[in-house]
C-alpha cells in the first residue's frame, strides 16, 4: 500500500513538472483573460468617458432588452443549424462512398475533401464571392442553364449565401467524423447481412447508419459550434447588415469601440456553445452507452 | 469489397466539384489579364503575380505571417513536448482537468480568444505588438503540437529508454539520443500543422494586429471589405499554392487523416 503510494507521488511531481511550464503559460494568458473578458462584461461604457469599471448588469440588459441582440442571436442559431444540417446530409454519404474506394483513389480524393480545412478560409470565402457575385456569377448561370432556377437568387448579403459557404468550410470536419467511424466498423457483418439476402440500402440503413450515428452526431456538434462562432464568412458574404455573434462583437470592439458589450455578446457566445455542446455530448453518451461499453 | 455504383460515382463526382470549385475558382480568375473581375477570364497572364510586387503591404503582411507561424510553433512545441511527455507518461490526479485544458484552445471560440487577449494585452501594456501576436498564437497552436507530438509519444517503446540508462546515459542523453529521436515523426507533424495554423488564422488575430503587425489573412480580409478586385484574387492563389504544397508533404510524411484525427491516447476530443 505504502509503496503504491509513494509511486503515485512521484509519478504526479515528474507529471506535473514536465507539464508546469505549459500550465504557468495556460493560466497566464487563457484563464486570466477570460476571467477579465467576463468582469469587462459588467463595467459601464459610455461615448465620452470610456470604459468605467463598476459592476453593472447594463450590457447583460440590454442584450436581453432589445430585440435586435435576439434576432441576431436567433439567426447566428439558424444559420448554424441549417450549415450542420447540409454538411450532414451531404458529407454522411460521401464518407460511405470514400471509404469503399479501391487503394490510391482513396488517398486521393481524401486528400481533395479534407485539404481545403487547411486552407486560408479567406480564400475560400473569395471564392464563393467570385461565384456567387451578382446576378451573373458563375453559379446563377449554372442554375439557370440547368433550368432549376428562372430568375437568379440572391447569394451575396443573403443568409442563404452564408449558409452555403459555411457548409463548404464545415464539411471536410463532418467527412472526417464519419470517416474516423467507417474506419472502426467491421466489413463482415455487412458482408453477412448482404450474404442473408438484404439489399444495399437496407444494409446502409440497419447496419452501416446505426454503427456510424456516434460519428456523424460528434462530427454535427463541431460543425455546429465552429459555425456559430465563425467569423470571415458571415463578414464576407453576410456584409455589414447580416450579423451575427461574432460579427457583431467585432463591430462593437473595433468601429463602435464599446468593449464591454462586445465582451457580453461574445461571453453570452461561449456560455451557449459551452452549454450546448456539453449537453448533446451527454445526450449521446447516454444514448450510446452500450456502444462504448 | 464491394464497388460503388453510378449513382455514387456521380454524387462523388458532384460533391468533389462543390468542394473544389471556389478554390479553383480564385486561382483561375488571378490569372486575368484585365483591370477587372472578369469571369469567365479569356486570356491567361501572370499581370496580377508581377503587380504583387509594387504592393508593399501585402509583401510587408506575408513576412508577418512567415515569422509569426514558425515562431510560435517553435515555442509552442517547447510547451508542448514536456507536456505531451507527462501526459503520455505519468498517472496523476488532475491529468484529465490538465488536458483538458491544454485542448480547450479547440472549444473556444476564436472570437472570445480574440477578445480575452485583446482585453488582456492592452491592459497589460503590449496591445498590438508583434510579441502579444506571438504569445497569442502560442496558445491557439499549442493543442495542434500537443496531441500529435503526444500522439507519437504514447507509441513510443520505452523499453529502449530503460536500455540506454541501464547502458550508463544520463537523463538528458537519454531525452536527446533516444526520446526525441523517437518522437520526432510527432513533432515534425505538429509544427507544420501549427505553422498552417497560426499561417491561416483571421478570426483571433483580427482582434490584435494593428497596421504595423497585420499578418496577411488579415490584411486581405480587410482589403476585400472594401472591393474585390484581380489583386486579392492574386494573393489568395498564391497562399493557396503554398498551403498545398505543406499539405502534400503533411500527407506524405504522415498522412492527413492521422494527422487531423490524432488522437492522442485517451487526451484527444
Amino acid at each position: 500500500m505504502s509503496t503504491t503510494a509513494t509511486a503515485d507521488t512521484s509519478d504526479a511531481r515528474a507529471g506535473l513538472s514536465l507539464a508546469l511550464p505549459a500550465l504557468m503559460l495556460f493560466i497566464g494568458v487563457v484563464v486570466i483573460p477570460l476571467a477579465m473578458t467576463v468582469m469587462l462584461s459588467f463595467h459601464d461604457w459610455g461615448q465620452y468617458k470610456g470604459i468605467e469599471p463598476v459592476f453593472i448588469l447594463k450590457n447583460w440588459m440590454e442584450i436581453i432588452d432589445d430585440p435586435y441582440y435576439l434576432e441576431m442571436f436567433w439567426r447566428t442559431f439558424r444559420v448554424a443549424v441549417l450549415a450542420t444540417l447540409i454538411t450532414a446530409v451531404f458529407g454522411v454519404p460521401e464518407a460511405y462512398i470514400l471509404n469503399r474506394m479501391q487503394g490510391p483513389w482513396k488517398g486521393l480524393f481524401l486528400l481533395v475533401i479534407i485539404g481545403p480545412l487547411l486552407i486560408s478560409v479567406v480564400a475560400r470565402t473569395l471564392g464563393w464571392a467570385l461565384l456567387f457575385g451578382g446576378n451573373n456569377g458563375l453559379a446563377n448561370k449554372l442554375l439557370m442553364t440547368l433550368g432549376l432556377v428562372d430568375s437568379p437568387v440572391r447569394f451575396m448579403f443573403t443568409e442563404t449565401g452564408m449558409i452555403i459557404a459555411l457548409a463548404h468550410a464545415m464539411m471536410p470536419f463532418m467527412v472526417l467524423a464519419v470517416w474516423t467511424a467507417l474506419q472502426r466498423l467491421d466489413p463482415q457483418v455487412e458482408n453477412a447481412a448482404l450474404s442473408l439476402g438484404a439489399g444495399s440500402l437496407t444494409v446502409v440503413r440497419r447496419i452501416v447508419l446505426p454503427q456510424i450515428m456516434p460519428g456523424v452526431l460528434s462530427g454535427a456538434i463541431i460543425v455546429f459550434s465552429l459555425s456559430a462562432s465563425a467569423f470571415a464568412t458571415p463578414a464576407i458574404i453576410g456584409g455589414r447588415r447580416l450579423k451575427v455573434a461574432a460579427t457583431l462583437a467585432y463591430d462593437e470592439f473595433l468601429n463602435t469601440l464599446n468593449w464591454p458589450l462586445g465582451a457580453a455578446v461574445a461571453v453570452l457566445l461561449l456560455i451557449a456553445l459551452v452549454l450546448i455542446v456539453v449537453g448533446s455530448n451527454a445526450l449521446i453518451e447516454r444514448r450510446y452507452q452500450e456502444m462504448f461499453r | 469489397m464491394s464497388r460503388n455504383g453510378p449513382v455514387a460515382l456521380i454524387f462523388h463526382t458532384l460533391f468533389v466539384v462543390f468542394m473544389v470549385a471556389p478554390i479553383l475558382v480564385v486561382c483561375w480568375v488571378a490569372f486575368t489579364p484585365e483591370g477587372f473581375l472578369s469571369i469567365p477570364i479569356t486570356q491567361f497572364s501572370l499581370r496580377w503575380f508581377k503587380a504583387l510586387a509594387n504592393y508593399p503591404e501585402f509583401v510587408h503582411a506575408f513576412g508577418v505571417s512567415l515569422w509569426l507561424g514558425a515562431l510560435s510553433s517553435c515555442i509552442a512545441l517547447l510547451f508542448a513536448v514536456p507536456a505531451a511527455l507527462a501526459l503520455s507518461r505519468y498517472r496523476f490526479r488532475g491529468r484529465d482537468a490538465l488536458s483538458a485544458l491544454f485542448l480547450s484552445p479547440l472549444m473556444i471560440p476564436h472570437v472570445v480568444l480574440g477578445i480575452a487577449f485583446l482585453r488582456f494585452f492592452t491592459a497589460v501594456g503590449i496591445g498590438g505588438t508583434f510579441v502579444a501576436l506571438v504569445i497569442a498564437h502560442v496558445v491557439v497552436v499549442f493543442p495542434f503540437a500537443l496531441r500529435l507530438t503526444l500522439a507519437s509519444a504514447t507509441g513510443m517503446d520505452r523499453s529502449v529508454e530503460m536500455a540506454a540508462i541501464s547502458l550508463g546515459a544520463d537523463g538528458w542523453t537519454m531525452f536527446r539520443r533516444v526520446t526525441l529521436p523517437a518522437i520526432l515523426p510527432g513533432i515534425v507533424s505538429g509544427w507544420m500543422l501549427a505553422f498552417i495554423q497560426s499561417f491561416d488564422d483571421l478570426t483571433m488575430t483580427v482582434f490584435l494586429a494593428t497596421p504595423g503587425t497585420e499578418t496577411l489573412p488579415v490584411r486581405m480580409f480587410l482589403y476585400i471589405q472594401d472591393n474585390i478586385d484581380p489583386l486579392v484574387t492574386s494573393v489568395s492563389a498564391s497562399v493557396i499554392a503554398i498551403t498545398m504544397t505543406v499539405l502534400v508533404l503533411l500527407d506524405r510524411l504522415y498522412g492527413l487523416d492521422r494527422v487531423l484525427t490524432a488522437k492522442g491516447g485517451d487526451a484527444g476530443r
